[in-house]
């Protein structure tokens, strides 16, 4: 049986999406492990000018679909062919960023094939599973799947021991992209499957909206919390993210109160981020936000209550008034810069 | 008039979550832990109900989960649904996605001919996104995911306006269609009070079955399935049975997915430096970061 690891690779008729890189990245880690191979599949009008980027990625195999239909994305064709591209040649896991599109690709897939899906996982790993009940079953290098569940108050690991491909998602910026080298690998064209009643649903117009805000890019992040009483105050948070030429993050719980936009929410619902520095301000650490930026170089934590979570994983703290100690740091920046 | 379904679900509030309301396989103790209505399927319910009072619909509320997911149900009846179902048996308990989805999609085909499903995106206890597009996939019909507006919908054809990856996009399709609505696509209305009076009263026959007949204050006539079905106030309950499913396809035994472990999760200790929230004390912070280009 195969035992292929393959990656949906996004793109946007231009260039390869970052999370699909990732995504390769891990899923080269995740082939070594099983000594097997790496593959992409690409659906789209015209895939060639995506091949290097994808074997730079160390990928052995590209399942290219080509057909004018597939040029952009839409979820009945898109299903279809990779559902046929599935059962032809039995992937072993198949692996998608868990964007607005593979949000709503992965678990149409995953329902045609019958097989488990895995929504948001923050870490992927290979390893043994036995399925518990009176004859305990071994099932041998299954992809555990791991994700914060219960917002986060705890982590699953979750497995699927029969249905295969084992399906799973993973969000933009939380797997580590590897630097891109010199490699080519096989292409094999799929025959492209279009059928009339997969083409119900028409785009009338598309309208390209950059976000303004880009968190995972960021190298300083200042985060605010709920600890930051008010709208008003939240403008320190913006002065100093400025002053410093960082940007803007925030905890759920500040969007929640509507003190600055759902673009700007780290944790496991929003961004996840791993910038240079990190400075949570009023922000308590729940592990759902501590999901989305646990693995920023350093992380500088202002909080008037010295028990709260964000300072155990904290490198600087200060424990203190934020709405005293914030335009402190600003004056204390621009005396030595 | 068109016939429009929504989904709903009952959520444990994910704000007060420990390991203890797991259970032993991996799954939740929901009876441990206080519920909410699922907050984006208030969104969607809002989006069928817009629909009613601009076109005309007949609006179904369904809800898999246990009997006291009834609760969600009378919230929807509050707001303006016209009817609602709860599915409901021991078998669908332990469901992941997949089994959800069978569930849910055999219930919409026994209510016959229907032109759109809405749904929230996601549920606030699994953060999935995938019980709309999958319960989609089983219907056999499209979907379109993150409704930002509604443009027009002009007899069996309509146009959407929605979210993609960095940007937005105009689609048009043919009904029937599913569609998921997030916290962005409207504002939910409040239960009407008149609404309230009147269905407050609605009951599931696994709550009449509760009901002490023998209380002095209970008049026993009007806790029937039959007086309450007579008064539009019985909330149907379907389960295995009534809806002919294959117990093999259905909750713990039909889920591909399994739990292998729960984490609580524990936080390392590092090494922190600890500096006063004085000027003194926030300079070095300052002067520290710098120095290891940090910032600056």
């Amino acid at each position: 049986m195969s035992r292929e690891v393959w990656v949906f690779i996004e793109h946007n008729n231009e260039k390869v999406l970052d999370v699909s890189k990732e995504l390769l990245s891990e899923g080269r880690r995740l082939a070594d492990t099983l000594k097997s191979e790496l593959c992409g599949i690409i659906l789209g009008d015209d895939n060639k000018k995506f091949y290097k980027e994808v074997f730079g990625f160390k990928t052995d195999k590209i399942y290219s679909i080509e057909h004018k239909e597939l040029k952009d994305f839409r979820a009945l064709p898109y299903t279809t062919n990779i559902v046929n591209a599935s059962k032809k040649f039995n992937p072993y896991i198949i692996l998608f960023g868990a964007t607005l599109t593979g949000r709503e690709l992965a678990p149409r897939v995953a329902s045609k094939l019958r097989c488990g899906l895995t929504a948001d996982c923050t870490e992927l790993k290979i390893g043994d599973y036995t399925q518990p009940g009176p004859q305990p079953k071994v099932y041998k290098d299954l992809l555990l799947q791991i994700r914060p569940a219960f917002g986060g108050n705890i982590i699953a690991t979750i497995v699927n021991p029969e249905m295969h491909p084992q399906m799973a998602t993973v969000r933009p910026g939380v797997m580590k992209m590897n630097e891109i080298v010199k490699f080519e690998g096989k292409v094999i064209n799929v025959e492209p499957v279009i059928e009339e009643k997969d083409l119900v649903l028409t785009i009338v117009e598309k309208i390209k909206q950059e976000k303004k805000v880009n968190l995972t890019g960021a190298s300083i992040i200042v985060a605010g919390g709920m600890g930051v009483g008010s709208k008003e105050n939240f403008k320190l948070i913006e002065e100093l993210a400025k002053v410093l030429g960082g940007e803007v993050g925030a905890s759920r719980a500040a969007v929640d109160a509507g003190w600055i936009h759902k673009d700007h929410q780290v944790g496991q619902t929003g961004v996840t981020v791993r910038p240079k520095l990190y400075i949570a301000c009023g922000i308590s650490g729940s592990v759902q936000h501590l999901a989305g930026m646990i693995e920023s170089k350093q992380i500088v934590a202002i909080n008037k209550d010295p028990e709260a979570d964000i300072m155990k994983v904290a490198h600087y703290k200060i424990v203190g008034d934020l709405t005293k100690v914030i335009p402190m740091m600003i004056k204390a920046y621009k005396e030595k810069v | 008039m068109y016939k429009i379904v929504v989904l709903v679900k009952q959520v444990p509030d994910t704000h007060n979550i420990t390991a203890n309301a797991m259970k032993e396989d991996g799954t939740v103790n929901r009876a441990a832990l206080p519920t909410i209505f699922n907050p984006e399927d208030l969104n969607a319910l809002e989006a069928a109900l817009e629909i009613k009072d601009k076109f005309g619909a007949e609006v179904t509320a369904i809800t898999m989960g246990p009997p006291a997911a009834a609760d969600v149900l009378r919230e929807c009846l509050y707001r303006g649904a016209d009817k609602v179902i709860l599915l409901t048996d021991r078998a669908f308990a332990g469901a992941d996605t997949l089994a959800t989805s069978y569930v849910i999609s055999e219930a919409i085909k026994k209510l016959g001919k229907v032109d759109i499903v809405f749904a929230g995106r996601q549920a606030i206890d699994g953060d999935t996104a995938q019980v709309g597009p999958q319960t989609a996939e089983k219907l056999d019909i499209p979907q379109i995911g993150y409704m930002l507006e509604l443009k027009s919908l002009k007899k069996d054809v309509i146009e959407v306006k929605r979210a993609i990856e960095n940007g937005v996009e105009v689609v048009k399709c043919k009904l029937p269609v599913l569609i998921t609505v997030t916290e962005q696509t409207n504002t939910p209305r409040f239960p009407s009070a008149k609404k309230v009076a009147v269905y407050k009263k609605a009951m599931t026959k696994s709550e009449i079955n509760k009901i002490d007949p023998n209380q002095s204050y209970i008049d026993p006539s009007k806790y029937s399935e039959e007086y309450l079905r007579n008064k539009g106030l019985l909330i149907e309950e379907w389960g295995l049975n009534d809806l002919k499913l294959d117990p093999s396809m259905c909750g713990f035994a039909g889920s591909p997915t399994k739990v292998y472990k729960i984490d609580s999760v524990v936080l390392e200790a590092k090494e922190t430096k600890n500096y006063e929230p004085t000027f003194e004390g926030v300079s070095t912070l300052i002067h520290e970061l710098i120095q290891q280009h940090i910032i600056g």
